[in-house]
């Protein structure tokens, strides 16, 4: 080894210094992909809020009246005109994230730790298959397909649950209600929700896995005590982007949802509740300019709340990003082996 | 107190390919039994197959009979929980749970077993196992930390405890001082040998020196060739093995022709 670094310790040396340019060339690349992030995050902040000015600072007359049209003459306050609206929204988005995540934690399981190689495999890409279905598509297939045939499912449940509040009242018929659209926003935020958790489960260490089975473990006792806790931070962080994606949908609740400006529990009775986003398009094409700015201020507090799931997502993972740090200890000594392979062959 | 084991004519299997040919060896009761051999020799794979840890990879197989104490571990109504639960193992690298507190760690293997323990009887049984794995003293007033906040050699002897702590028959151990400074290595061999007196223990090793001094007997491993299945080439007690080798092939390799 030492030999042939010295033999060839000209080549070795201009190597190097090209590579520490490469090296303060890509740190810059980065740095500049980190900005752009900032540039554009800060874009759109400040696009809402000159935006949204003119109905939280304006004219009061104008913003009074705009509001009156926007609620159907229901209230003239912005935040009694919001307020049911991100009641919707999170509603709508919690029951899907719940549906979700335990149907996506049961097909990641089963991919990671239980299938044969060949059914996981094609399991896998028909979820990253799922994820490429754009959001209108589900849309039109929940309100062509799911609202004219979930009606008995929904009759069932109010019959035999209704005396939980969920499912209480007269179910509606067609089904365009809450929980038509959250079985909607499940079905659209499962794949993300699954992907990750399954990306995250196939890194477990086979080493903690067979500590677990070392002591004796079943299989569910193995995944208790080694794949879960690892996953943890990983699923959490997969459940808010999730989350995320399903305060944002527009497409598939506009195209369901029977909109409503109560706070309702009611999810098997339409027109109880709408959400931020599908109001805004709903809305926005019969809006005049102080409409808009209402709007775009419904589509500030949106903004706020999904920001809001991002910092406590951040939060709860917090520790991830220190170990990822700690692996990176390792990096240098994996340059260097490059490094002598590189001057192996020369 | 230990129980012996009894290989029959093994034969072990990674999907096609013959890992390890027609092994049989008698794995002496309260003894320390060392497996030798160069790199990719099968003494790991062999070990494995000791607690049907081998089938966990996928395609893995194995034939033959393991026998402890005259019970088949293969044999069809044997339940591989039981088996693993009854033979322990100790990994290479150190792999305490890194979510679990160095008490929980100890008392993982237990509370898979669902047995019902009250807060003195855990106490008593972490102490104990901690102490069998001579870890006591240095932990006793950090139990609730957690088990990854230890050194190398500390996880390790930790990882050795939670093993001990189930009362298994036998102990298996994977090269377990392996990634480990030569005074945790020695903490470790001296740890083996008192061990011995309530455990039956069979360890893998790369290193010679390491067989040689703690070891009762020992076997060694050679492969036969590319692509060919290894097999077991001498089993011996430790001072003749290493003293008056009775195959030229282990000769060889104790005295460093090769390996």
């Amino acid at each position: 080894m030492i030999h042939t670094s010295s033999t060839h310790s000209t080549s070795t040396f201009v190597s190097r210094t090209l590579c520490r340019y490469a090296d303060t060339i890509f740190k810059y690349i980065t740095l500049i992909a980190g900005l752009i992030i900032l540039f554009i995050l800060t874009a759109v902040t400040v696009f809402l809020l000159i935006q949204a000015a003119p109905a939280m600072v304006g004219d009061k007359n104008q913003t009074v009246w705009a509001i009156r049209s926007l609620s159907g003459g229901r209230t003239i306050h912005f935040w009694t005109y919001v307020g049911p609206l991100i009641f919707g929204t999170i509603l709508t988005s919690f029951l899907a994230l719940v549906c979700a995540l335990f149907i996506a934690l049961g097909v990641a399981l089963f991919i990671t730790q239980y299938a044969p190689r060949p059914l996981a495999f094609i399991l896998s890409h028909v979820i990253d298959l799922l994820a490429a279905v754009p959001s209108v598509i589900f849309g039109l297939w929940g309100g062509l397909v799911l609202v004219p045939s979930t009606y008995p499912f929904w009759k069932w449940m109010n019959t035999y649950f209704g005396w939980i509040p969920l499912f209480s009242g007269q179910a509606s018929n067609p089904p365009r209600t809450v929980a038509t659209v959250s079985l909607v926003l499940t079905i659209m935020i499962l794949p993300i929700i699954c992907s990750m958790a399954r990306d995250i489960f196939q890194q477990t260490p086979v080493l903690l896995k067979e500590a677990a089975l070392g002591l004796g473990a079943t299989q569910w006792e193995m995944i208790k005590l080694a794949v879960l806790p690892f996953g943890k931070k990983g699923v959490i962080s997969a459940a808010m982007l999730g989350l995320g994606r399903a305060l944002g949908e527009t497409m598939a609740v506009l195209m369901i949802l029977s909109p409503g400006d109560l706070y309702s529990w009611k999810l098997l009775v339409a027109s109880q509740n709408q959400t931020i986003a599908a109001n805004i398009a709903a809305q926005f094409p019969e809006s005049d300019s102080a409409g808009v700015s209402v709007l775009i201020a419904t589509g500030l507090v949106l903004f706020v709340i999904t920001f809001l799931v991002n910092i406590a997502a951040h939060h709860l993972t917090g520790n991830a990003i220190h170990t990822k740090q700690k692996n990176n200890i390792r990096h240098p000594l994996c340059i260097n082996k490059q490094f002598i392979r590189c001057s192996e062959t020369d | 107190m230990g129980q012996g084991l009894e290989v029959i004519n093994e034969n072990i299997y990674y999907g096609a390919f013959h890992a390890v040919e027609n092994v049989t060896m008698s794995i002496h009761k309260n003894a320390i039994t060392a497996l030798i051999g160069p790199s990719g020799c099968g003494k790991s794979t062999f070990l494995r197959t000791l607690n049907r840890m081998h089938e966990v990879t996928p395609k893995a197989y194995c034939t033959g009979e393991v026998l402890l104490d005259g019970v088949n571990l293969y044999g069809k109504d044997i339940n591989l929980v039981d088996v693993r639960r009854q033979i322990g193992m100790v990994f290479q690298k150190a792999n305490p749970f890194p979510t679990m507190s160095i008490r929980d760690n100890v008392l993982a293997g237990i509370r898979l077993n669902h047995k019902r323990l009250s807060k003195t009887e855990a106490d008593d049984l972490v102490e104990w196992a901690l102490q069998g794995a001579n870890l006591w003293n240095e932990v006793r007033d950090k139990l609730s930390s957690p088990g990854i906040a230890l050194s190398g050699g500390q996880q390790q002897r930790l990882c050795i405890a939670r093993a001990v702590a189930m009362h298994p028959s036998v102990l298996l151990m994977d090269e377990p001082t392996s990634a480990l400074d030569p005074i945790s290595t020695l903490a470790i061999e001296d740890l083996i040998t008192e061990l011995k007196k309530e455990f039956t223990i069979v360890i893998v090793t790369h290193n010679m020196q390491q067989a040689a001094r703690c070891s009762d007997y020992t076997g060694f491993f050679n492969v036969q060739g590319n692509g060919k299945p290894s097999h077991l080439v001498e089993f011996n007690q430790t001072e003749q093995l290493f003293s008056n080798p009775l195959q030229r092939e282990t000769d060889d390799y104790i005295s460093g022709h090769f390996g």
